[in-house]
């Protein structure tokens, strides 16, 4: 072999690696991919999302990966009108094919099998006013929805902007799946950061709006709730919600679906899959087509960045939200209402109830007000899905 | 999915959107509030029915008649339940008589002081 022929295959290797492609952006993104794994693995926040969220990121941005010929995630495929599948089938990477799911809607429905499955609305059936906390903890997605206009998103990237305030990762996800693809990446990002930052978030704000008096109140016990409810309920929630909303049939009827596989007592198989290993699998496959489409060109602008504020704004005001109608129930019932509970009624379950529990328990030691924020906490994932089946049927 | 109304929006447009849609959450959720609080009510009072009717079935038709003797209180006096007890039995015992055929009013404890 001559000397030339060694040097034009070198030429060749070098021209055809990502390392002679590589572009600043690049590097940027590899580097938040990379504090993402650290967040998540380190850090624990969210692990189970947010560790494939930054690993497909990094897949994605990985010089030499964004060629036409070895892309992993094709973004024109999905973001430029309207999508041709049989081109996806054919010409499309890995992670295009894993995004089909997450482009029908079918991971979050998936997850929220699952989530039903694990859900027990019986803190909520036996204290049935919780719901109008979980309903009150929506304000932050209403308050986002008005910033973001006045920022000057279009109506579909401000719903989906607002829904991080849900604190409901599969509800964000399939929001913005359908008004604005291409600000997945950054929307399902910091819907699960501030998810997992709710430890952190909420306390102060609990503390700001109420007084040491309310935060003392102890709660009467809840009754025992039959069996016969427990099935009864999901039935009907179905039916009355989506027949109303119809947009929001997939999330809730899902939701439903899960929690009737729980409670009907015949089903156990199922629900057992529901919750463990098709949630597990579903969540993988979610994680990594999801930070797939966080690639430098659309991610690092500074939409992500109003986004991520943004998104912090509304966490901020549903619990505020909570908070406030749960102080107006605490005077209306004389007292009864501790309102810690309603600052769970953003419906990151069970971690929003576990801090109104804490929150509790510092100020009153014999305070157990874990099973009366598990009320609201169930209720806001049926408010946060009213509210995304809403924001569908509008845009 | 088709877009019903123009995508960039006013601020004022954008108050009554999100005033509308957190009406709208709300109210969906009281009238589950509503529909929680009337089953629940269907279901107990139906349970409360079902358990009258099931006591009123399993109900015996007569009580069996008591043994002579073995209804009525015992008085104990300054004695515990167990000393009265192998009290009784002892009795029962030296007369050749079965405990339910005998009454004991009551059984005291005698003491040096007390005679």
């Amino acid at each position: 072999m001559s000397a030339v022929n060694i040097g034009e295959i070198l030429k060749n290797l070098w021209n055809g690696s990502g390392y002679s492609m590589i572009h600043w952006q690049q590097i940027v993104m590899i580097l938040v991919a990379a504090l993402l794994l650290f967040l998540g693995i380190a850090k624990k926040f969210e692990p189970l999302l947010l560790v494939g969220i930054a690993f497909g990121m990094l897949l994605t941005n990985l010089p030499g990966l964004n060629t036409e010929a070895n892309a992993l995630f094709h973004s024109e495929y999905w973001f430029n009108g309207s999508i041709n599948y049989g081109e996806v089938l054919n010409h499309g990477g890995l992670l295009d094919i894993l995004y089909i799911g997450v482009k029908t809607g079918i991971y979050p429905c998936i997850i929220f099998i699952g989530v039903g499955a694990m859900t027990d609305f019986g803190p909520m059936l036996a204290n049935p006013k919780s719901l109008i906390l979980g309903a009150a903890a929506q304000l932050g997605i209403y308050m986002a929805l008005i910033l973001a206009i006045t920022f000057g998103f279009t109506g579909e990237v401000a719903a989906s902007v607002a829904i991080i305030g849900g604190a409901d990762g599969p509800t964000a996800i399939f929001v913005t799946k359908t008004l604005a693809p291409e600000k997945l990446g950054a929307i399902a990002i910091a819907a699960y950061s501030y998810m997992a930052l709710i430890p952190l978030i909420q306390p102060p704000i609990m503390r700001l709006l109420t007084t040491k008096k309310e935060r003392m109140i102890k709660m009467e016990q809840l009754r025992t709730v039959s069996k016969k409810e427990k099935i009864i309920f999901p039935i009907v929630v179905t039916i009355i919600t989506c027949v109303l909303l119809p947009s929001v049939a997939p999330l809730l009827g899902c939701l439903m679906f899960g929690n009737l596989l729980k409670e009907c007592g015949v089903t156990d198989r199922l629900s057992d899959t529901a919750q463990n290993a098709l949630m597990n699998i579903v969540t993988l496959f979610l994680g990594i087509s999801v930070g797939a489409t966080a690639q430098f060109d659309s991610f690092l602008t500074v939409d992500t960045l109003l986004i991520v504020v943004l998104g912090l704004v509304a966490f901020c005001f549903s619990t505020a939200g909570g908070v406030l109608m749960g102080k107006l129930m605490c005077w209306i019932t004389k007292g009864k209402i501790n309102p810690l509970i309603g600052a769970a009624g953003v419906s990151a379950v069970p971690m929003a109830a576990r801090v109104a529990h804490n929150e509790g328990k510092k100020w009153n030691p014999d305070n157990y007000l874990l099973m009366h924020a598990m009320g609201p906490n169930v209720a806001g994932v049926i408010g946060s899905a009213v509210a995304a089946g809403f924001l569908l049927a509008i845009f | 999915m088709a877009s019903l109304i123009a995508t960039k929006f006013t601020v004022p447009q954008g108050l009554l959107l999100a005033l509308v849609g957190f009406v709208l959450v709300l109210f969906v959720l009281v009238v589950l509030m509503g529909f929680i609080f009337l089953l629940s009510f269907i279901i107990r009072s139906l349970d409360k029915k079902g358990k009258k009717a099931k006591i009123e079935s399993e109900k015996p038709a007569e009580e069996p008649a008591l043994a002579p003797g073995s209804s009525g209180q015992i008085k104990l006096n300054n004695v515990d339940e167990r000393t009265a007890a192998m009290i009784m039995a002892i009795v029962a015992d030296e007369l050749q008589t079965p405990l339910n055929e005998l009454r004991f009013i009551s059984v005291k404890e005698v003491t040096e002081e007390g005679k």
